[in-house]
C-alpha cells in the first residue's frame, strides 16, 4: 500500500487546494466579450472561486476552476460575459 | 539550595506553575481546584508571575482559549475538577488530535448527580480516551513534581500530547504537608523553553485544524496511538532524570512497594496508594506478602510493567475511586486486559472504594484485601464500601 | 490591477457561494495580515480537506463553539509572546456558531475586550449540515428543521438581534454589511482592523442551495435584502450609531421573498399573506430604528 503522510497534529501548508482542479463542476462556462468588456473589474471582484483576473489588460477566466456559477455574467454592467454550455470533449 | 516548606496542596502546584512559567494561564473557579487559580491570580497581581492570565467564562472556554495559545506557540496552564473536566471533554479530545502540549492540574472531585463536590477520580478516568496523558499524584510533593514531568513530556517532539496532572481533591488540594519547592534556576535546568517547530504565524501561513476523511482519519488516530506509547518511554526517562535532577521522585513508570516475592498485588492510584502502603506494610509483620503497584500514570497504560509487577503473584486487587456502571471499574478492566497477556494469570479482584468523598480507613483495606486472601470474596469487581441498600421510589 | 488574494481557488464551495465572497473581501481588506480562528461549517469543510487548505493565511479551526475562546487565546499568546504586530486575530463564523452555539465563547471574548474582529458570515442557517434553523434564520424560512408544513408555515421565530448582543458587551466597533456592497466590507474590516478592541460584524452572504435562487442571482439576492430594508446595514463605534446604508426607494419584501424557494410557500396561502405582513412590518421597523428611507 501506498504510504500517507500525516503531519503533526495534521498541520497543512497554505494554498495546497490549488491542485484539486474545481473547474470540472461546471455546465456553463462564461465566455468574455473583449469588445464590450470595459474591465470595470466586478467579475474579479465577485468570483466567489477566486478564478478572473485581467491579464494583459483583458479579463481571464481560469476555467480550470471556474465552477459556471454565472455571478460574473450577472454583475456585468455591459453584458459582456455570456454563459454558454460546457461540452466535453 | 533546597526549599523545603510546609504549604497547601494547591499552593504547591500553583508555586510549580510560577516557576514553569507558562505565558497564557486561563482560569474558572470550581471546588476543589479554586485555591490554585486563586494562588496564581495573587502571581500575577503582585507581578510575581509574568503570564497573559484570562479570566474565562467557563472551563470549556478556559480550555478552547489554551488551544488557541498553544498553537500560537505559548506554554499554557490551567486547572479544573469534576464537572468543569467534563464540561471541556469536547475540547480534551481537539487538542490531543491537533498535538498540542496543554498541560492542566486536576483537583480529582466526583461527577453529578447526586451533586458532590468531594473527590473520588471519575473525572479524570472519564477522559480516558481523550488522548492526554494522566499522572495521579500520591502526595502533594508528588503533584507539584509531576508538573515539571508533565510539561517536559507533553513538550518533546517525540510526544506533543497534552498532559493532566491528578490529585485527590481535598485530600491533597487542602492538606498540609512539607514540600521541597521548586527554585526557578533549577526548574530551567529540568525543563528547556519550550520552542515549537510549527505554530500560528503570519510568516510561515500554515492551516490548523484541518478535517480529515476516511481517507486519513484512521492514520491520524494511528500516529497519535503511537505517540502515546513514545510517551511511556519519555515518561520512564523523565522520571530517572528528575530524580537525578532533584533526588526526590519515583524512578519507575509503575512504582511497586513491598516484597517483590509478594504474593498479592494491590494496584491502586492517587492518594489512596499511601493508604494501600500502610495496609501492605501491616500485614506483612501479620506474614502475609503483600505488594503494591503505584498507578502513577493512567494513560499511558503501563501494560508491560504491569505484567512484570505482577509476574508470580497470585492474587491482584485493584482499589479504585470511580466506576462505569454497567461494566466495572476502569482501572480493574485495564489490569485485567494487560494480564490475559501473560503467562500466569492471577485471580483478580476490583473494588470501587472511596466515591463521592467517602473515606477510605486502613481497616476497610485491610478487611477487603484479607477476604480476597481468604477466598471469601467472588473474583471480579465489587463496592468495597458499600452500605446495604433498600431501593425505594419515594 | 488584479486584487491580492488570500484565500486561494481549488476550494470545494458550492458555485455561486455568497460566504466565500465575504472571506475574499475580509482578508483583502486586512492585507492578508491575519490570524484567522473558523468555526466549524461551510467555509471550514470546503477549504482544509487534509493535505489541501485554500487559505494563505495562519488559520486555526478547533470545533463548532469555542471561536471566540480559540481567538481570544492567539491573542493572548501574541502578547505574551511579544508578536502583537504580526497582525489582527480575526474569527470567521457561521450565524449558527455565532448566534446559537458559540454565544458564550463569544461574549467571553467581547467581554474580557481582546483584541479581536469577530465576522459572522450569515447565510441564515446550519447550512452545511443541511439547511436546518438557526438562530439568524428569518420569519417564514423553511428549513429542513423548521419545514413549510400543512400546520406550520416555515420558521416561526425572526432573527436574533446580535448586533445589540455585541452592542451590549460594549465592543468597540458592531456593524453589518452585505456582500452586495464590497467596498461596503472593506471600508469596515478595515475600520475595525485599525481599533485596538473587539468588534464585530455581521455580513449577509447568501447561500444558494439553502435559500433557493439561481447560483448567478448571489449578488442580486443580497442586494435586494438590504433595498427591502430586511437587512439594515449599519455602524457603531464606541456605542454610537455612526452610519447607516440609505435606500432610495424601499421595495416591498414581496421582490426579495419571491426569489427564494425557501420563501415560495408564502405566496400559496392566506396564512402564507400574513407572515408576508408581518415581514414587511420587521422591514418597516428596521427603516424606523435606522432611518433607512432616504
Amino acid at each position: 500500500m501506498d504510504e500517507v503522510v500525516i503531519t503533526l497534529g495534521g498541520v497543512v501548508k497554505p494554498g495546497t487546494a490549488r491542485k484539486n482542479k474545481t473547474g470540472s463542476w461546471k455546465v456553463f462556462k462564461p465566455v468574455v466579450d473583449h469588445e464590450k468588456c470595459i474591465l470595470c473589474m466586478r467579475c474579479v471582484n465577485y468570483c466567489p472561486e477566486p478564478c478572473i483576473s485581467v491579464v494583459d489588460e483583458k479579463i481571464e477566466m481560469d476555467y480550470d476552476y471556474c465552477k459556471g456559477c454565472g455571478i460574473c455574467g450577472d454583475v456585468c454592467p455591459v453584458d459582456a460575459i455570456e454563459m454558454v454550455y460546457e461540452t466535453k470533449g | 539550595m533546597i526549599m523545603r516548606k510546609v504549604v497547601e496542596g494547591s499552593i504547591a502546584v500553583a508555586h510549580a506553575v510560577r516557576t514553569i512559567k507558562p505565558d497564557v494561564i486561563a482560569a474558572y473557579p470550581i471546588t476543589p481546584q479554586t485555591h490554585i487559580v486563586e494562588k496564581i491570580s495573587e502571581y500575577i497581581a503582585n507581578g510575581e508571575l509574568n503570564a497573559e492570565y484570562v479570566r474565562a467564562d467557563s472551563e470549556f472556554s478556559a480550555i478552547s482559549i489554551l488551544v488557541g495559545a498553544s498553537a500560537t506557540g505559548a506554554r499554557t496552564f490551567t486547572s479544573t475538577s469534576s464537572q468543569g473536566l467534563a464540561l471541556m471533554h469536547e475540547v480534551l479530545f481537539n487538542a490531543a488530535g491537533m498535538r498540542l502540549p496543554i498541560v492542566i492540574s486536576v483537583a480529582n472531585r466526583a461527577l453529578s448527580a447526586p451533586l458532590n463536590i468531594w473527590n473520588d477520580q471519575q473525572d479524570s478516568i472519564s477522559q480516558r480516551d481523550s488522548g492526554w496523558i494522566q499522572f495521579y499524584a500520591e502526595d502533594i510533593q508528588e503533584a507539584h513534581d509531576l508538573l515539571a514531568i508533565a510539561y517536559r513530556v507533553s513538550e518533546d517532539i517525540e510526544v506533543r500530547l497534552p498532559s493532566m496532572v491528578c490529585m485527590d481533591g481535598f485530600i491533597l488540594t487542602h492538606a498540609y504537608e512539607p514540600v521541597e519547592l521548586f527554585e526557578e534556576s533549577e526548574i530551567r535546568d529540568f525543563l528547556p523553553d519550550y520552542n515549537p517547530e510549527v505554530y500560528l504565524t503570519t510568516e510561515n501561513p500554515l492551516t490548523f485544524g484541518a478535517l480529515a476523511t476516511p481517507e486519513y482519519y484512521t492514520e491520524f488516530r494511528y500516529v497519535q496511538t503511537r505517540a502515546m506509547e513514545r510517551a511511556e518511554k519519555k515518561i520512564a526517562e523523565s522520571l530517572k532524570e528528575f530524580n537525578e535532577h532533584f533526588q526526590r521522585g519515583e524512578t519507575d513508570l509503575l512504582p511497586v512497594h513491598g516484597p517483590e516475592d509478594g504474593d498479592v498485588l494491590v494496584v491502586s492510584s492517587g492518594s489512596l496508594v499511601s493508604t494501600v502502603k500502610e495496609v501492605a506494610e501491616k500485614l506483612g509483620n501479620d506474614g502475609f506478602g503483600v505488594k503494591v503497584g503505584k498507578m502513577l500514570c493512567f494513560r499511558p497504560f503501563p501494560a508491560d510493567a504491569m505484567r512484570k509487577i505482577a509476574d508470580g503473584v497470585d492474587k491482584v486487587i485493584v482499589f479504585e475511586k470511580d466506576v462505569s456502571p454497567g461494566s466495572e471499574g476502569a482501572i480493574f478492566s485495564e489490569v485485567k486486559g494487560a494480564l490475559y497477556h501473560s503467562e500466569n494469570r492471577p485471580e483478580a479482584y476490583g473494588f470501587a472504594v472511596g466515591l463521592g468523598g467517602r473515606d477510605v480507613p486502613e481497616r476497610v483495606l485491610e478487611k477487603l484485601i484479607m477476604e480476597c486472601i481468604r477466598g471469601e470474596r467472588k473474583e471480579g469487581f465489587h463496592f468495597g464500601d458499600v452500605r446495604p441498600v433498600r431501593e425505594a421510589i419515594l | 490591477m488584479n486584487p491580492p488574494d488570500f484565500f486561494g481557488p481549488g476550494h470545494r464551495a458550492c458555485a455561486g457561494c455568497g460566504c466565500v465572497i465575504t472571506l475574499r473581501h475580509v482578508l483583502q481588506a486586512l492585507d492578508g495580515k491575519c490570524f484567522v480562528v473558523n468555526s466549524t461549517g461551510c467555509m471550514e469543510v470546503v477549504s482544509t480537506p487534509y493535505p489541501e487548505s485554500s487559505w494563505d493565511v495562519p488559520y486555526i479551526h478547533s470545533l463548532f463553539e469555542n471561536a471566540g475562546a480559540v481567538a481570544s487565546g492567539i491573542e493572548s499568546a501574541l502578547k505574551a509572546l511579544g508578536r502583537k504586530d504580526e497582525g489582527k486575530v480575526v474569527v470567521i463564523a457561521g450565524d449558527g456558531a455565532t448566534a446559537d452555539i458559540g454565544v458564550q465563547t463569544l461574549s467571553g471574548m467581547l467581554f474580557r475586550g481582546h483584541d479581536v474582529l469577530y465576522i459572522c458570515y450569515d447565510n441564515e442557517a446550519y447550512m452545511n449540515t443541511g439547511v436546518q434553523m438557526s438562530g439568524l434564520t428569518p420569519l417564514g424560512a423553511h428549513t429542513t428543521t423548521s419545514p413549510a408544513g400543512k400546520v406550520i408555515p416555515g420558521n416561526s421565530l425572526d432573527k436574533k438581534d446580535m448586533p445589540s448582543f455585541a452592542l451590549a458587551h460594549k465592543a468597540r466597533y458592531v456593524a453589518t454589511s452585505s456582500i452586495a456592497y464590497l467596498g461596503d466590507i472593506k471600508k469596515k474590516v478595515r475600520k475595525a482592523g485599525g481599533i485596538v478592541g473587539p468588534s464585530y460584524i455581521q455580513i449577509h452572504s447568501p447561500c444558494v442551495p439553502g435559500w433557493g435562487y439561481d447560483s448567478s442571482k448571489t449578488v442580486e439576492v443580497a442586494r435586494l435584502a438590504v433595498e427591502t430594508g430586511l437587512y439594515p446595514i449599519f455602524e457603531y463605534e464606541n456605542g454610537e450609531l455612526i452610519s447607516v446604508r440609505k435606500i432610495k426607494k424601499r421595495k416591498p419584501v414581496e421582490e426579495y421573498l419571491r426569489m427564494q424557494a425557501r420563501f415560495r410557500h408564502l405566496f400559496k396561502d392566506e396564512r402564507g399573506k400574513e407572515i408576508i405582513e408581518k415581514i414587511q412590518e420587521i422591514a418597516d421597523m428596521n427603516a424606523k430604528k435606522f432611518g433607512l428611507d432616504a
